[in-house]
């Protein structure tokens, strides 16, 4: 099972954190080379980026690196440094349909195969962060193998709305509309950043929110939202506990040749076996909730 | 590849490092280098240092660096961003950055 719970940015200019996010241990680390990093320190990203990226320390992280624009004078180099140093996933800011994606497939491909590195290797990620983009969420889920999920990006967004981050009522359409695209794309679909970390108990029900509706994670901007959110995504131990119940009933029916399962009086049926099966794999990956 | 203005990349912080160049006037190539960690790691921060700018092919100018306790890895990135914005070079080669 791929955790995707977080997704950390750290900006791609800061040496000092590039230099030591990985003890954090977040699920993956999102190195950002476009809106964290001024105009005038471009190229220093770009290339310290380059560097961290093969550096052993991040191995066993999923390294996303996400590229200014390819309509921007700095996409492109970005995307260069990005594959050639092998990172896992690119993410394409600004995504508002399929052809945004084609056209970053096909740089991609050539990229991999100038530098000699396997067709295919190099994931992306689309971020979504328009009106636009929202509307044509189902065919940017769909329009390449090598996506790996998409992203909501809450700021841009909600300006491009004419609207302000609120409660998340001014999101819940977009964020309906990305997680049924994922779904039906079979990616995986994650949240916008939570931009206060000192408010914890807003952090965490926006994260008891977006894992209720059924994202995988969330964008994160502080190491310190990490193991809030990680513990939030574990199943207690309740859920457990029914999960083994579950299963267990399910095993005696077979057994017993018995087509219907029954539970302390309730019926069974294999959608709740599914979700007992998916919770037991989910606990044996991220632990019990603490 | 020479260096032909001045120009600066990196920062004091810890971590990290700030490389300055400049033209040389007799045309030959001198690195001064100072680290806080230059007892137990001067050694290694030279072999980066020399080895980055060999694969530049840089030739002349005057490289300063001070180094705050940085990855090799950021040696190399402020090293090359800071050569190849004192020698105006926009056009990125990879196997040189390597």
């Amino acid at each position: 099972m791929t955790l995707r719970r977080s997704m950390l940015f750290l900006p791609g200019a800061n040496a000092a954190m590039l230099s030591t996010a990985f003890v954090y241990k977040p699920d993956s680390i999102m190195f950002d080379l476009e809106d964290a990093v001024s105009l005038r320190e471009k190229d220093a990203a770009r290339l310290l980026v380059f560097h961290a990226l093969q550096n052993p320390m991040y191995r066993g992280i999923e390294t996303v690196v996400r590229i200014n624009p390819l309509s921007t004078p700095f996409g492109l180099k970005d995307l260069e440094a990005a594959v050639r140093a092998g990172v896992d996933v690119v993410r394409l800011p600004k995504t508002d349909s399929a052809a945004d994606v084609h056209q970053l497939e096909a740089e991609v491909e050539r990229i991999e195969r100038a530098a000699g590195r396997e067709v295919g290797s190099t994931r992306l990620m689309a971020a979504i962060e328009s009106a636009s983009g929202v509307i044509n969420a189902v065919s940017i889920a769909t329009s390449s193998p090598r996506l790996i999920g998409i992203a909501l990006a809450g700021f841009d967004y909600v300006m491009d709305m004419q609207t302000e981050r609120g409660d998340g009522t001014e999101l819940f359409y977009a964020r309906c509309a990305v997680l049924h695209a994922a779904r039906a794309a079979g990616i995986d679909a994650f949240d916008v950043v939570y931009p206060d970390v000192n408010d914890e108990a807003g952090f965490l029900k926006e994260v008891e929110l977006i894992r209720r509706l059924g994202f995988n994670g969330k964008s994160l901007i502080n190491p310190r939202q990490i193991e809030l959110l990680h513990q939030a995504y574990a199943p207690s131990k309740e859920d457990v506990d029914y999960a083994r119940r579950v299963i267990a009933a399910a095993e005696a029916a077979e057994r017993d040749g018995l087509g219907v399962i029954a539970l302390n009086g309730k019926m069974i049926d294999a959608p709740i076996v599914n979700h007992a099966r998916r919770t037991l794999q989910r606990a044996d990956a991220t632990g019990i909730r603490q | 590849m020479k260096i032909i203005k001045q120009a600066i990349a990196g920062t004091l912080e810890s971590s990290d490092l700030q490389v300055k160049v400049s033209p040389s006037p007799d045309d030959t190539l001198e690195i001064i280098l100072s680290s806080e960690v230059i007892k137990q790691f001067g050694q290694q921060i030279r072999r980066v240092v020399d080895e980055t700018l060999s694969k530049l092919q840089l030739t002349a100018g005057i490289i300063i660096i001070e180094d705050k306790g940085a990855l090799d890895c950021a040696i190399r990135a402020r090293l090359q961003t800071a050569v190849l914005r004192g020698a105006q070079c926009e056009e990125l080669n990879w196997e040189q950055l390597s």
